[in-house]
């Protein structure tokens, strides 16, 4: 354990834990687009910015996602000079997602009514790999990543049409904060609808009421990696209690 | 140049065993695929993928994000046109104007003859001899507008 104050509140905390964990813990808040408990940290919005001033004396501002707390460590969340940076940044993806509502919202909350750049659609994606990260480390396919670079960056499948990895789960539109990934279900076909595919995917029926409630693909890749015998998945989980 | 399937399950097969199928070592693995087949073809991609065990969309990440990789065929000669600040002060645009006018090609694609292929570069650290234009990894420098028709006509 170590000791550090956040806001001047003296705080323990396992050390090299990350300093944006260590605050919401204390119930400090920190605004983040990227973060989310079940993903390593990334570091993609900068939003969750914070000052730190270590005990040999050094001061920087850092992102507090991927800040991992000291003995003797100065956070600030708050100042002047972090609003500023938060404020730069929350103005530039309000001009590149002039239309996602989280963002105008998190806009709003730090004081910017209006981009002061020249806004650009690009869609509601902000870049932040929630989706990339979330079916690597949490479904384990890696169906998605970030491609291209620079202002041609983009979330996407191989080759913008290969779909073979993905297993239709829709984790990652479960988990993207701005909604730039959708999901919808409707007689029996799962349309994933990413900024730049759309993709339709087989659902298998439970053989009891009839609801579609599964991908097969997802069927298959359950019973293949966890040694389940597809014909668990004929019922769905209402029909089955 | 189109390469058949056997060729590049044969050429991106020795790649990888040359780098004993090591996932750390895909960069090099990618660069030594494009100097064999000439360019990272869908196939070759997915041969890596599956030879290394490495997720298709993570190879595609990485061949997608360094300009030194193409994933289209490239041309039997490379232009590079240098961008950056000290070459752009010295008349690089024009530079790049009058070889896109000579070649008919614009910044990132090919000719349709396949004879050049044409990029531009951000400072190739010769700056002092700006505006630098690179053939096939040749510096030419101090380039001049009227330089690069006898240029261009020397590479066939
Ligand atoms: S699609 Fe959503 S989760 Fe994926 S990178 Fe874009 S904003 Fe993030
Ligand atoms: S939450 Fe830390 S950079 Fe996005
Ligand atoms: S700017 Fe062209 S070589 Fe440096």
């Amino acid at each position: 354990m170590v000791t550090l104050t956040i806001d001047g509140r003296t705080v323990q905390a396992e050390e090299g834990a990350m300093a944006l964990d260590v605050a919401q813990e204390k119930g400090i808040y920190i605004p983040t687009l990227c973060a989310h408990e079940s993903v390593t940290p990334y570091g993609a919005c900068r939003l969750c910015l914070v000052e730190v001033k270590t005990a040999a004396g050094r001061e920087r501002l850092v992102t507090s996602c991927l800040y991992p707390v000291e003995e003797g460590l100065e956070v600030i969340t708050n100042s002047e000079r972090i609003l500023r940076n938060r404020q730069t940044i929350i103005d530039l993806l309000l001009a590149r997602c002039p239309e996602s509502t989280v963002i105008q919202d998190m806009a709003r909350e730090l004081g910017v009514e209006k981009s002061s750049y020249h806004p650009e659609d690009h869609g509601n994606c902000i870049l932040c790999a929630l989706c990339v990260r979330a079916c690597q480390e949490v479904v384990g396919v890696s169906a998605i990543s970030l491609v291209n670079r620079g202002v041609e960056r983009e979330m996407a499948i191989p080759f913008f049409d290969d779909s073979t990895a993905c297993i239709a789960c829709g984790s990652c539109s479960y988990i993207c904060p701005t909604s730039a990934i959708t999901m919808e279900d409707s007689g029996g076909v799962r349309t994933i609808r990413m900024p730049n595919n759309e993709t339709e995917f087989e659902m298998v029926p439970c053989k009891v009421c009839g609801n579609y409630w599964m991908p097969r693909k997802q069927v298959d890749y359950i019973s293949r990696t966890k040694g389940i015998e597809p014909e668990f998945f004929d019922l769905c989980t209402t029909c089955r209690d | 140049m189109t390469i058949d399937a056997e060729q590049i399950r044969d050429k991106v097969g020795s790649v990888l065993d040359k780098y004993q199928r090591d996932k750390g070592m895909l960069v090099s693995i990618l660069q030594d695929t494009q100097a064999a087949l000439g360019y990272l073809a869908r196939e070759s991609l997915l041969e890596v993928s599956a030879g290394l065990e490495v997720p298709l969309s993570q190879v595609y990440s990485v061949a997608s994000f360094f300009r030194a990789f193409s994933l289209k065929p490239r041309g039997r000669h490379l232009i590079d046109v240098c961008l950056g600040t000290a070459c752009h002060v010295r008349g690089a645009v024009g530079i790049l104007e009058a070889i896109e006018r000579e070649t008919g090609i614009k910044s990132g694609d090919t000719s349709e003859d396949m004879r050049f292929s044409l990029e531009t570069v951000n400072c190739v650290g010769a700056c002092a001899l700006g505006p630098i234009v690179i053939v096939d990894g040749k510096y030419e420098g101090e380039m001049k507008i009227d330089r690069v028709k006898p240029l261009l006509a020397s590479y066939d």
